[in-house]
């Protein structure tokens, strides 16, 4: 894949990051959110992103490394155009997540956390979604769907 | 007057569309604040809802109001506080705070305008979890809602009284939801737990007092300040106050969620209202409370669910929602779902946890696989130990070490059975 030149966050990022300075005391506090904001535009937070982030709030980017790494939802590496959140926790693990993590990652030709060659989905396990009287359940980009069945993946990519 | 007895889910409705301030307000809505700021001082709100016993629903079982007249207000102490809705739901089996922000986020924000005005905090926040989004677009748009009729923002409903609610959004840990580690969130920090005391409410985010409150308790409120404390104190069955959510999940028939009165015994949430168990199923056991609460036994189904009455069975309430385990479910295998869960959402910041959950992982693993050996069952109840409060820096290992020492306690011979030979070990030559 060709490597793309960065050229700085974009002034829609930067307009977003700085709108929510305004909601803490102090800039360090906007770190998760401006790592989600460039995320939402870019669906991963590159080293080049990270860096930039971490100028415009004025921390050094080890510390927002710190922060960027320990957050399920911060992905440092490129994720697919949707990510596909499995739950893996305790009631849908009961009533088989696993087969069902089975069954996408099949679908797709993917282990967990790698992009299907179309650059479209990326599976990762995530912990309860808080909808257990409907497992198993799967997060697909923001939308929950509940109630899988062995037929996940018709389910989940439709027929 | 039917509704009266179920005040936090009055406006839930089956198709999950959710209450507009119009809906809310027709049932009664914004009645307990406008209540509050237009009668009543601070100190009398925390009195009323000290006096009504309502206890924290994120597991902790504090009384809310005794919580809020800890922070210190006096004149000559600095005057920014600040107030949290802990509203990052993430105990495995739990889906009750889901519910209550998807479809009446208003329930939530008027409880919260009330804990702030009972607090002087003119900034609150509800750190949500970042999977929530329908949640969060529906608070979202609550909150436009409230401030456009006045009741958040400058001035709300024309008393001196101001205020703004600001929702975070968080990144997914679990350790989020320990409030102490929940303010290192805020901070745009890693989410590891302070040492306590200095407690948040006096020394919380950036310092300033902080209460921090699971969203339950919050949606508690209005209904206290509007029906007043009797009518709250009337409704639980046993010695605690107050409806609260139960659910069952697993192989129930009818899994869900219920606002049920306090004191109310196990056996009917699982059998009345998810039906009992499956056809060809039978209860092996359950956690009360979500993944880090004891195992109970179907000898326990008529302990009732009051704070106490669960822990004299030797659990937790909890977040009072029930994971149930069937006949056909390894009771050990569920161990050690639970232990990766718990090792995986270590923060990493005290020892005993950070290694001693990876190590009951490798020890559950090796016993599944048939490489354990009848010493690994000591080892294991060592760590229950080792990881037991006073240990560590906060709750999680310790809540961890709840389903496993209990398991071993109830289930050794599962333990066993994978052990090989070590029935043979134990029996004379």
């Amino acid at each position: 894949m060709k490597k793309q030149v960065f050229e700085g966050l974009s002034p829609a990022e930067i307009k977003e990051i700085n709108a929510e300075t305004s909601h803490y005391e102090d800039k360090a506090a906007v770190s998760i959110e401006a790592l989600k904001i460039v995320q939402k535009y870019r669906r991963w937070v590159s080293d080049d992103c990270l860096i930039a982030v971490a100028e415009l709030l004025d921390i050094s980017p080890t510390q927002l490394e710190a922060v960027a790494t320990f957050y399920n939802l911060i992905y440092r590496q490129p994720v697919g155009k949707t990510v596909i959140h499995y739950c893996n926790s305790v009631t849908c693990w009961m009533l088989g997540s696993d087969q069902i993590q089975e069954r996408l990652c099949r679908h797709l030709n993917v282990g967990l956390g790698e992009m299907s060659t179309d650059g479209e989905y990326t599976i990762l396990p995530i912990v309860c979604l808080g909808a257990c009287d409907h497992a198993p359940v799967a997060m697909v980009g923001d939308e929950l769907r509940l109630d899988l069945t062995e037929n996940a993946v018709n389910e989940i990519f439709g027929r | 007057m039917e509704k009266m007895n179920k005040p936090l889910t009055k406006n839930i409705r089956p198709d999950r569309a959710f209450a507009t301030l119009a809906d809310y307000e027709s049932t009664g809505g914004y009645q307990g604040l406008r209540k509050a700021i237009t009668g009543l001082q601070p100190k009398d709100v925390q009195q009323w809802v000290k006096d009504a016993g309502l206890r924290g629903r994120g597991g902790s079982g504090f009384n809310a109001g005794l919580k809020w007249s800890l922070v210190p207000m006096d004149a000559n102490v600095p005057q920014t506080r600040y107030l949290i809705a802990n509203a990052d739901e993430m105990e495995p089996g739990t889906f009750k705070d889901r519910m209550l922000m998807e479809q009446d986020p208003h329930q939530l924000i008027e409880g919260m305008i009330i804990a702030a005005y009972a607090i002087q905090a003119n900034t609150a926040y509800i750190f949500l979890r970042g999977e929530y989004h329908l949640a969060r677009r529906r608070l979202a748009y609550a909150l436009l809602e409230a401030r456009s009729k006045g009741y958040l923002g400058e001035q709300v409903l024309n008393s001196a009284f101001s205020m703004e609610i600001v929702l975070h959004t968080s990144a997914g840990r679990y350790i989020c939801g320990e409030e102490t580690a929940l303010l290192n969130a805020l901070e745009g920090k890693r989410a590891t737990p302070r040492a306590k005391p200095p407690f948040p409410l006096v020394t919380g985010l950036w310092g300033k007092p902080t209460i921090v409150n699971n969203v339950e308790t919050l949606c508690n409120v209005p209904h206290i300040l509007h029906y007043g404390v009797e009518w709250y104190q009337g409704l639980g069955r046993g010695v605690d106050k107050g409806t609260k959510l139960f659910g069952a999940s697993g192989r129930v028939k009818y899994p869900g969620l219920w606002e049920l009165p306090m004191g109310i015994p196990i056996r009917e949430v699982i059998e009345k209202y998810a039906g009992g168990m499956r056809d060809g199923y039978k209860l092996r056991g359950f956690l009360p409370g979500g993944a880090s609460t004891d195992f109970l036994l179907p000898e326990h189904l008529d302990v009732v669910l009051d704070y106490e009455a669960v822990a004299k069975a030797g659990s937790r309430l909890g977040t009072g929602t029930i994971i149930v385990l069937d006949d056909q479910t390894c009771p050990v295998q569920m161990v050690l779902n639970l232990e990766q869960f718990f090792a995986q959402e270590s923060c990493g910041w005290c020892t005993p946890c950070r290694d001693g959950l990876p190590w009951t992982v490798t020890l559950l693993k090796d016993i599944l696989a048939g490489k354990g050996r009848i010493e690994d069952l000591d080892t294991l109840a060592g760590l229950t130990r080792m990881l037991a409060p006073g240990n560590t820096f906060c709750a999680l290992a310790p809540g961890a070490m709840e389903p496993l020492q209990s398991a071993l306690k109830y289930f050794r011979d599962d333990f066993e059975r994978y052990i090989v030979g070590s029935h043979a070990i134990m029996e004379p030559a």
